[in-house]
């Protein structure tokens, strides 16, 4: 199969969607590559670095549509580049389906196969073909560049000669991939950053990139993320009030601001407000990424750079992977590469189509003349449910007093069995035997029931201890040797001292090797 | 003096014997719990040397003080690594004790008997202590006390050969694998049929020889026993010898009539008996599969296990270690064996020095006596507050970088809970393999005491860290 790669017609697309690498790669699957003349040139790579490849370069669009069986690009295709699509051939590029209805049809209408990159599941298999993810990551470490472009001090603290600098304060709105980059990024640059999220579970992969997470004392922030495949859901309304008048709080001591918020299916939801830009500091910057959206920051105008009344800047830029050409091309070629791994199972050229796999089922948008967008849910969970919280059930006040009842049955029921038992015992022997024995057998008894009682509660490290004691306790027995030491029979007397010997030797190192051991027992 | 004395005497003592155990249950109030039962020693000793019966109280206290020095010279010397021996040894002193006591009343029985027989009034009247009060006894009464005699000699016999043996095997001189006669639990359920039969004959009045040959018998009975029953159960059998002792001077006690006996006795009997118990639920199996030795048979073959188990060195175990926030210790016999606990201390002061989160988990039957690893480890002045039981920190190993589990096996065997053939099956083990990180400090590639290969050996997040434990953790310490 051919594969081939036209120039991006969109205006200011610099990224190219295979790279030398890339197509070095995909000649091992056995794929032929093609790349359209001038294609890399933006995100700096050259036709020579393709032919060194041994990529075909094709002189025109037209030359390359015709030839290759597949072609990968970056943005959406263009009407016109729809048009070339023929029932054979296969695109793959990112498509945005839920909102480029028209595009749809007019594929549909092609019969052309349809892989939509912004439509590969999120499931760990399919992580080396998000391109969603590995975009994002370089929007949001070139979102930390872009403010920094246009603030005018320095992100970490310093002390010198010519006075002290304070850190910069940087606040991350949305803790997606684009979010933690950013994060990360800030941080290692010297900012104090901050970090807010809906999700009260992303509070750790927060606190794990540096930043501290901004917390919202709400009890309804419970959403689960692993329902909706790791994205954020929309917040009730109390939610969002209280969320504002945290930002409101922030907004003064904020020196950059950086919102990534975005809800799959929907316009960005609006986060600073007018407001909050009026209380912010003069020069500080705002870069936000959901501009494409509408923006979460009111303000923003996409695609351009505004300055407020009060002199903060708003960086409304749609591009910025675009603006980093040359490191988003080999990313996404690297994701290209990956899906066509999947399409070409046998590695020998030949596409295979596979409308089972889950990770193909769910980016392919239109197959073979149909529709197939929205895929069905994939038959892997993204990411797995949390394990719901053990909370015992309430026990309504009839239920609890019902469990003690029969609790208390139960155990009345086995002691009553028990007592019957022993004293059925008990009064057996006492039918036979002597009142002297009977008198002993009761404090018998009643030893052993107290040595029960006392011995549940002794503390489980103490084990050891409890043994030594019990040893040398134990050694009581010394007392039946002393009563028989004074007796007329010299074997007797001979055999009580032997004891005698041995329960001294018993009580003074049991005594003594149980103070040893307890005597190490210290707290920290 | 007034046998009233004596009797207020005991009282008092069993008072302050029952404080001492109840004492036990903190570490604060056990320092002063081991002091009531000093007291309580102290005065029932002198109450029954100055009470009636007693006589030859010169030789006594010179014998006490003997037995005394001995037994303070081994206690301060024996190391703490060795005190589930030392604890088996004497054990088996009260049992031999136990013995002696009462073949010593048999002998009275027989000479009260005699004298009564040839009608020596004088001899009589001229009786003294124990044997003064065999002569008032009635037959019925003589019935019982034989009764209770032979129990006393049977059961101090069982502790006696059982305790020499568990002394043997803790302290490495007898191989400590299961080993059984030919015949088995038939010879052992033999001796006890026969030793009823000599019960009954010696009932008859069949002399003193039943009782010799029945102490004989329980002598095998105990040695045939233990040697039958693995190392891995000795905090079992030590805490059932525990219990042993304490019935036999119970027997004796009311052999002899002797309230304080047969309170002690008592004591100590059920607290052996609940720690049995617990060490046994801890494993979960019956205490009769533990008494009758080895492990059960499996239902099939157990899982196979795949896998390799990947070596770490001291440098990747000081890397992990150091990225590492938060490490929980899982320590087990091999560290008793190889003294490593002062070395595990200082590596823990280290560690806590750099500001991470040490804990130690200590599974109940961890070592080869109950609480074994606690005793070590406060020993080594580990503080007592970090170390945790299994049930405190189960839930917290997912949560945890490091686990190091040193010479510790089948209680971290996730078998007993993932392989439903495996002979431990069901024995609530350590759940090490949810942490981070597993390293794993073993001698060798070897199976622990029970035979049974370790799954957590080769999973993918534990390395194995070879060879003597103490020397591993010592190359560790300059490398934190």
């Amino acid at each position: 199969m051919k594969i081939g790669t036209p120039t991006e017609t969109f205006s200011g697309e610099n990224r190219v969607a295979m790279t030398p690498d890339s197509a070095t790669q995909l000649q091992k699957l056995g794929h032929e590559c093609l790349v359209q003349s001038g294609a890399g040139m933006a995100a700096g790579l050259t036709d020579d670095a393709y032919r060194a490849a041994g990529v075909t370069v094709v002189d025109s669009a037209d030359a390359l549509w015709s030839q290759a069986d597949v072609i990968a690009k970056v943005r959406p295709p263009s009407d016109e580049e729809i048009a070339r699509l023929t029932p054979e051939k296969t695109l793959i590029s990112f498509f945005y389906p839920g909102s480029n209805e028209a595009l749809l049809e007019a594929s549909k209408s092609t019969g052309a196969n349809v892989i939509a990159m912004d439509m590969v599941p999120r499931i760990s298999r399919a992580q080396k073909m998000d391109a969603l993810s590995s975009m994002a990551n370089i929007a949001g470490y070139r979102a930390v560049i872009e403010a920094g472009n246009n603030f005018g001090r320095f992100f970490t603290g310093q002390v010198t000669a010519a006075g002290k600098v304070p850190p910069a304060k940087v606040l991350v709105v949305g803790a997606g991939v684009a979010g933690l980059a950013a994060i990360g990024t800030a941080t290692s640059l010297g900012a104090i950053t901050y970090a807010f999220d809906v999700r009260p579970e992303v509070a750790e992969q927060i606190e794990s990139m540096g930043a501290e997470f901004v917390y919202l004392d709400f009890e309804e922030q419970a959403q689960d993320g692993a329902a909706t495949g790791g994205y954020a859901a929309p917040s009730s309304p109390e939610f969002r009030e209280k969320q504002l008048e945290k930002f409101r709080e922030l907004a003064p001591e904020m020196d950059i601001v950086i919102t990534t918020a975005l809800i799959p299916g929907r316009d960005a939801p609006v986060l600073w407000t007018k407001d909050m830009v009026e209380a912010m500091k003069p020069g500080s910057v705002i870069v936000d990424l959901a501009a494409e959206r509408g923006g979460n920051c009111e303000l923003t105008v996409p695609d351009q750079k505004i300055v407020s009344d009060n002199g903060v800047t708003i960086v409304g830029y749609t591009d910025f992977p675009s603006r980093m050409a040359t490191q988003s091309s080999t990313l996404y070629a690297t994701n290209i590469r990956h899906m066509m791994t999947d399409l070409t199972p046998e590695k020998d050229g030949n596409i295979f189509h596979n409308m089972e796999d889950d990770v193909i089922r769910g980016a392919t948008v239109a197959h073979a003349g149909e529709i197939t967008f929205p895929p069905p849910p994939p038959k892997v969970k993204a990411i797995a449910a949390q394990k719901p919280r053990e909370k015992p059930r309430e026990l309504t006040p009839e239920e609890r007093r019902a469990e003690e009842v029969a609790l208390f049955k139960a155990q009345t029921r086995q002691q009553v069995t028990l007592l019957a038992a022993g004293g059925a015992l008990v009064l057996i022997a006492g039918l036979f035997a002597p009142a002297s024995f009977l008198q002993h057998f009761i404090v018998f008894v009643l030893a052993c029931f107290v040595g029960f009682q006392v011995i549940w509660g002794v503390a489980h490290s103490l084990h050891t201890p409890l043994m030594a004691v019990t040893n040398a306790i134990s050694s009581i027995i010394i007392l039946g040797a002393l009563l028989q030491i004074g007796s007329g029979s010299v074997l007797v007397v001979v055999l009580a001292a032997l004891s005698v010997f041995m329960a001294g030797i018993n009580i003074f190192g049991g005594f003594m090797v149980t103070r040893r051991m307890l005597a190490m027992f210290q707290k920290s | 003096m007034e046998y009233g004395f004596t009797i207020a005497a005991y009282v008092v003592a069993a008072v302050l014997f029952i404080l001492s155990l109840g004492g036990l249950s903190g570490q604060e109030s056990a320092k002063r719990a081991v002091w009531y039962g000093i007291v309580g020693m102290a005065l029932a000793v002198f109450a029954t040397l100055i009470g009636p019966g007693a006589g030859n109280w010169l030789i006594s206290v010179i014998l006490i003080a003997a037995g005394g020095i001995i037994g303070w010279y081994v206690a301060n010397r024996v190391q703490m690594t060795g005190m589930p021996q030392l604890v088996a040894a004497m054990h088996s002193l009260v049992g031999l004790a136990a013995v002696f006591i009462g073949l010593n009343a048999e002998i009275e029985m027989v000479r009260v008997a005699a004298l009564q027989a040839a009608g020596d009034v004088a001899a009589l009247d001229a009786l003294k202590g124990f044997a003064l009060k065999v002569a008032e006894k009635t037959p019925a009464e003589i019935n019982i006390l034989k009764v209770e005699v032979f129990l006393g000699v049977f059961i101090g016999a069982v502790t006696f050969t059982g305790s020499v043996i568990a002394y043997g095997k803790l302290a490495g001189k007898v191989d400590s694998k299961a080993k059984k006669l030919p015949g088995g639990h038939i010879l052992n359920a033999g001796a006890v049929i026969l030793s009823v039969v000599l019960l009954f004959m010696y009932l008859a009045g069949a002399g003193s020889w039943t009782l010799l040959v029945m102490a004989a018998l329980a002598f095998f009975i105990g040695y045939h026993l233990i040697m039958g029953i693995g190392g891995a159960d000795m905090p079992v059998v030590v805490s059932m010898l525990n219990s042993y002792s304490g019935w036999a001077a119970a027997a004796i006690g009311f052999s002899l009539s002797n309230d304080l006996l047969i309170v002690v006795g008592a004591l100590v009997g059920s607290s052996g008996a609940i720690l049995s118990y617990i060490m046994c639920k801890a494993m979960n199996r019956s205490f009769v599969s533990v008494i009758l030795g080895g492990f059960g048979n499996t239902t099939g073959p157990a899982m196979e296990v795949e896998g390799e188990q990947v070596a770490i060195d001291a440098d990747g175990v000081a890397n992990v270690l150091n990225e590492a926030d938060s490490v929980i210790i899982v320590p087990g016999y091999g560290m008793a064996v190889a003294q490593a606990q002062q070395a595990v201390s200082e590596l823990t002061r280290k560690l806590r020095g750099a500001g991470k989160e040490v804990r130690f988990a200590i599974h109940p039957v961890a070592g080869r006596l109950p609480g074994h690893m606690n005793v070590l480890l406060a020993e080594a002045k580990v503080p007592y507050d970090i170390v945790l039981e299994m049930d405190e920190i189960n839930e917290d190993f997912s949560d945890t970088d490091v686990v190091i589990v040193i010479g510790s096996n089948d209680i971290v065997n996730p078998a007993a809970q993932e392989d439903p053939n495996s002979p431990i099956a069901g024995m609530p083990v350590l759940e090490v393999w949810k942490a981070k990180h597993v390293i794993v400090s073993k001698r060798g590639q070897g199976t622990g005491y029970s035979g049974i290969e370790n799954p957590l050996f080769y999973k993918e997040n534990t390395r194995m860290f070879y060879g003597d434990a103490k020397n591993s953790v010592d190359s560790l310490l300059p490398l934190i």
